[in-house]
């Protein structure tokens, strides 16, 4: 199997480097086609993974590939480790890329448009882009079948980079290369934590190895590290806490989330790419991973608990005031990113991880729907200009519809099983912090089922509102684009019933270990009876009223009364401005982070390089020796006379020391 | 084969080569550029069998050469290298291609003398790396400089005059304080071998006294924060290649020097004084960063970032001594000075990279100004991907040799102290921002004028230079294994030299 495994990674690599290097010789269907193949490759031996793993219950693989270096004695190595949860997320990954690859032919069809004439950049870009998921799907996978932390953040790198370049991929527009700069920025404020989280491990454990780290863990879950002189900190609660800060980077937490809406920028392909399968999904499947750490520190559980309550409670606030589609739907994934940290905070990692999957499906499928829409009106984003395109686009309105549905958590989508599971779970939890994530999660499903339909009902229902020029030249989108819509409406709705063996059953059991005291799922479980009672269940329960009237809010405020959501604006103006200005959390990085960091560059420069050392110090000291060699010259002036005369005075001060001042005398 | 001098080939093959370059542009209409090209291929090919044929099981001296010179001072001819010297060689003899290959078309006053210029001090560095006796050491160490000084002076840019004088007493200053020390402990030792000054028993004070002189010395030329003024000017006023030469050797020296000298000769004061050296590393880090990120001049932004790199490199050092203070023992100070060899190794190939991108630039457009760019991939999309990649790797990214050194001395720092590797790592953030914003203002955006519209891409021989640089950056990057082989053992007994007190 060791040769699937290299394939699997592999696969979409070579696809990578073939199609970005050799983009004249390939072509434009060369390249999609090895990159495609190689992903298709992928998915289709995941598969194998999963029947070896899964359904013929093989054990885990865990071995290297080969050593990137020993420094005295600690074994750095690229290798695998391939159990159930790395079964589920290189075929989630590897399905929504493959989705995202085929769409993309459709989507990028005549990128050529999007840029200037004169640009050489803009020659090949179709291929290129597709060098570039190729090689997203290669650092996810890379990541999350890694062995050990080294190649943990190799991949984690590795995504920050070519997300990079893909949301800067139109790099001659100012907004996608301000856009990029900030994504990559953010997530190395991540990163830093997330790196020296890597480095206590290395100190506490001596050893960058999963399965020796989590085998030691339990017996330092008493050692402590002084960060400040004479308060020592549990060591577990210092590592976790870093290492989470990664994950706050890479998946979106406040408040290191303002890089995720920025990232519309690039092609929406892409936003899908980033926002279902790969990159976000990194911080949520890292912490579950670490969960043999993460249980032995109750005040990092509580952080990560409440970090992902405000997550979700408050980015969705945020995704009720856009009036660009595709911002609509990445408020929502910072939400629902918001969701799984909650879960895992609840040491409910199989729900969290339950509903990175269902996620990924619905959420990769509404942003395949909405840049189906976008290419209808002719990369229109603003929702105010829509309405109507129900009647122009059967299949992206029905498979929207479904997304959404799903999204909201409505009753036998898939969406449903995954967030109820989670709201659960955060009421049966003991944690500090629990009664507050309960409330932001409930409050959450409002929020939620409101922005969603509040999107759904300008974009596809009511008057059309575009220009008559885009309304004659109105759509559906080619099958390219259709297709993976459909493909992605399926497991939208049917990946709930997965809910039985992923959450409920054992499918986790031994890989993500669960102190029975944490254990929320487990008391879940009790009164669980399969996913038709669970929604008899449910309906005892607040979240599916809320979903509901959230709806119907949505129903009201934007079919019936057009009118009351500029009322409510103008009403509630001061709210409504803080939501527009997404709580100024980007005019306050923009002043303070990096209006501060070039300040304090520009003053370090002018006051101490340029003043102090230089002006100071060493043309100063070029100035004093010129000075005293002015002094000092006057002396030597060539006349007889003074010579002697100086002659005669040091003899005189000479003569002088020898008689009264030196020790002998 | 063992028979071969290989060290006096490295040493004095370039050297040799450089005066023909000279004696041959005697006659008319010749071209100095195959001659030299062939001779820094052929010095860097015998350079590669000090790879081949070195023994990774032991620390002790190799391809060693001993002569008399000075018989009445006991001077020796003494060569020999070990696993910390044989990379920095390799890296010399490497770069010399690249310099001598970088400035084919580009150098149209006296070819040949620049040329020549370069070979002689590809070896006199080497001499530099190979000498085992002090007086040896010091000749190559002050000869290098001649070289770097005429080629700042008569091929630089309009304020070479301020430049060269500034980098010659600076540098100079340094060194005659070590020649003092030098001279010291010939008289306490009676010989100028350096192995024997490592075993050399030194009370505190001239230790301390030594470990200043020495710092002094080799401070300036890493450069760590405060001495650090002269690089940035330097490179602004070198041509291309005298940039080139300067990061990715020059300032190794200063790190060889540490490892070779301060760190073995001085343990005791090196432990007195190891706050110092890690005070001055990570205000390089930090301090350094931040006014990397503030410069108008690509190049003086990316001798910045040098200094803020080589700040990683005296970190790694001197954790040797925390550790042991600490938790009692030298566990990670191995992995700290590995870290920083790496480190000095990949700046070698990285700064390198990234000054000849800046070359590319300033030969089309004869501007160094980032405010001139802007768009420039639109007009150069090769090269454009290429300064992204090595920007990525200025900022450490992981699978280029950026991140290993980075990545061990904040592993090594952590165990020595959580607010050394806290302040180190801040490095992920700075070193990006810098070297991306550059990127951005640079390389991507909209075509910025009608000089960036006019631009051409690179041509084969530059895209030879940049992507064999490309190529080793990547290689070292996912398979550092090699490169950390080769010094191993060397820095495991430099370690267990350092640990024992001489008192």
């Amino acid at each position: 199997m060791e040769n699937v495994y290299l394939t699997i990674v592999l696969a979409p690599l070579i696809g990578a480097i073939l199609a970005g290097l050799f983009p004249r010789q390939l072509g434009r269907s060369g390249a999609h086609w090895v990159a495609i193949l190689g992903v298709g490759t992928s998915f289709v031996l995941s598969l194998v993974v999963f029947k070896h793993i899964v359904i013929d219950g093989a054990p885990a693989f865990n071995g290297p590939v080969y050593t990137w270096m020993v420094s005295e004695g600690v074994n750095m190595q690229i290798g695998f480790l391939v159990d159930k949860l790395t079964t589920l997320m290189i075929m989630v990954v590897s399905f929504v890329s493959l989705m995202v690859h085929i769409y993309t032919i459709g989507y990028m069809a005549d990128d050529e448009e999007n840029w200037p004439k004169t640009s050489l950049a803009g020659r090949h870009s179709y291929q290129r882009f597709f060098a570039y998921i190729a090689l997203f799907t290669f650092s996810m996978l890379m990541l999350v079948m890694s062995n050990n932390f080294l190649q943990l953040f190799f991949g984690w790198e590795a995504v920050g980079l070519v997300s990079y370049l893909l949301i800067g991929f139109w790099s001659t527009r100012p907004t996608a290369i301000f856009a990029n700069l900030k994504a990559f920025l953010v997530n190395r404020v991540g990163d830093f934590g997330f790196l020296l989280g890597i480095a206590a491990i290395l100190m506490v454990f001596g050893t960058l190895d999963y399965a020796e780290v989590f085998a030691l863990a339990p017996s330092k879950a008493s050692e402590t590290i002084e960060i400040f002189d004479g308060t020592p900190w549990w060591a577990m609660s210092v590592i976790c806490i870093l290492l989470f800060i990664g994950a706050m980077g890479k998946s979106a937490q406040v408040p290191l989330h303002v890089w995720l809406p920025d990232s519309m920028e690039g092609p929406t392909p892409i936003s899908a790419l980033i926002h279902a399968a790969t990159m976000v999904t990194a911080g949520i499947f890292m912490v579950a991973r670490m969960s043999p750490l993460f249980e032995l520190s109750e005040t990092a559980l509580s952080f990560v608990m409440v970090i992902g309550a405000i997550t979700a409670l408050f980015m969705g606030f945020l995704g009720l005031v856009q009036n660009d589609i595709k911002r609509v739907v990445a408020y929502s994934t910072l939400s629902q990113l918001g969701y799984m940290t909650v879960a895992l905070g609840a040491s409910a990692y199989a729900a969290g991880i339950f509903h990175l999957m269902t996620h990924a499906f619905f959420k990769a499928l509404l942003f395949l729907a909405a840049g189906s829409v976008i290419i209808a009106m002719h990369h229109d984003q603003d929702m105010r200009n829509m309405g109507g395109l129900r009647k122009y686009m059967p299949i992206t309105w029905i498979t929207a519809l479904i997304g959404s549905l799903a999204l909201i958590g409505t009753p036998f989508f898939s969406g449903f099983y995954s967030k109820d599971t989670i709201i659960e779970a955060v009421r049966h939890s003991h944690l500090a912090g629990s009664g507050f994530a309960y409330v932001a999660v409930l409050l959450g499903v409002f929020v939620t089922a409101l922005y969603s339909f509040r999107m759904y009902f300008m974009v596809f229902h009511g008057k059309p509102r575009m220009d008559e020029h885009t309304r004659s030249h109105l759509r559906e989108s080619p099958w390219v684009v259709t297709v993976p819509l459909i493909l992605l409406a399926i497991p939208s709705v049917f990946s709930g019933y997965l809910i039985d063996p992923v959450v409920f059953g054992n499918y986790f059991e031994g890989v993500i270990p669960v102190l029975p005291r944490h254990d929320v799922l487990a008391e879940i479980a009790a009164h669980y009876h399969g996913p038709v009672s669970f929604v008899v269940h449910a309906l005892a329960g607040p979240a599916v009223y809320l979903a509901a009237a959230g709806v119907a809010v949505a129903w009201y405020v934007y079919m019936v009364n057009p009118g009351i959501a500029d009322q409510a604006a103008k009403r509630f103006a001061p709210v409504y401005k803080l939501l527009t200005n997404k709580y100024y959390a980007d005019d306050f990085n923009q002043k303070v982070f990096a209006g501060g960091a070039r300040g304090t560059g520009w003053t370090l420069w002018k006051l101490g390089d340029v003043l102090l050392i230089d002006g100071l110090l060493v043309n100063g000291s070029a100035r004093l020796v010129g000075w005293v060699s002015s002094v000092v010259r006057r002396i030597q002036t060539g006349y007889l006379y003074t010579y002697a005369f100086g002659m005669i005075i040091g003899l005189l001060l000479l003569l002088s020391w020898f008689l009264w001042l030196s020790p002998a005398g | 084969m063992t028979e071969m001098p290989i060290l006096s080939f490295v040493i004095w093959l370039p050297i040799v080569g450089g005066l023909l370059v000279l004696a041959d542009s005697q006659r008319e209409n010749s071209n100095p550029r195959p001659l030299a090209l062939a001779f820094a291929m052929v010095t860097f090919l015998v350079s590669l069998l000090l790879y081949s044929g070195f023994d990774t099981t032991t620390a002790e001296m190799q391809f060693q050469e001993k002569g008399s010179w000075i018989s009445a001072f006991n001077v020796y001819y003494h060569l020999g290298v070990d696993g910390i010297s044989v990379p920095l060689i390799i890296l010399t003899t490497f770069t010399t291609v690249l310099v001598v290959l970088a400035g084919w078309e580009v150098i149209k006053n006296k070819p040949a003398q620049y040329l020549a210029a370069f070979l002689i001090m590809e070896g006199l560095m080497n001499g530099v790396f190979a000498a085992l006796d002090a007086v040896l050491f010091y000749v190559f160490w002050e000869g290098m400089l001649i070289p770097m000084f005429l080629i700042i002076g008569i091929w630089g840019g309009p304020q070479r005059v301020y430049a060269t004088i500034k980098f010659f007493l600076y540098t100079f200053l340094g060194s005659v304080f070590m020649l003092v020390a030098l001279i010291y402990m010939y008289t306490q030792s009676g010989s100028f071998a350096i192995l024997d000054f490592h075993v050399l028993k030194l009370g505190l004070t001239e230790q301390i006294l030594i470990f200043l002189a020495f710092l002094l010395a080799f401070a300036v030329k890493v450069p760590m924060w405060p001495v650090h003024t002269w690089l940035p000017d330097a490179h602004v006023e070198a041509p291309t290649g005298g940039s080139v030469v300067l990061a990715a050797i020059m300032l190794k020296i200063g790190g060889y020097g540490f490892l070779r000298f301060s760190l073995p000769i001085t343990p005791d004061a090196s432990s007195h004084l190891d706050w110092l050296i890690i005070l001055m590393s990570l205000v390089a880090v930090v301090y350094i960063g931040f006014v990397a990120l503030v410069q108008q001049d690509m190049k003086k932004l990316i001798a910045y970032s040098s200094i803020a790199h080589m700040g990683f490199v005296t970190l790694g050092f001197f954790l040797v001594f925390t550790l042991m203070e600490n938790n009692g023992s030298t566990a990670g100070a191995q992995m700290g000075i590995e870290g920083g060899m790496v480190q000095m190794v990949s700046h070698g190939f990285i700064s390198a990279a990234l000054f000849l991108c800046v070359g590319v630039l300033y030969d089309r457009m004869h501007s160094r100004q980032i405010a001139d760019y802007g768009g420039v991939v639109n007009t150069m999309p090769v090269f454009g991907g290429l300064m992204v990649f090595f920007a990525m790797a200025n900022s450490g990214l992981p699978g280029t040799s950026g991140f290993v050194g980075e990545f061990l001395v904040v592993l090594a720092s952590f165990k020595a102290n959580v607010w050394f590797a806290f302040l180190a790592a801040t490095t992920l953030i700075l070193g990006a921002a810098y070297s991306l914003w550059l990127v951005k203002r640079v390389v991507f955006g909209d075509i910025g004028n009608h000089n960036v519209a006019k631009l051409q891409d690179i041509n084969n021989r530059e895209l030879v230079i940049l992507g064999s640089l490309a190529f080793v950056v990547l290689l070292f990057g996912i398979w550092p294994a090699p490169l950390v082989e080769v010094m191993q053992a060397s820095i495991e007994n430099l370690v267990a030299h350092v640990a024992i007190s001489k008192l």
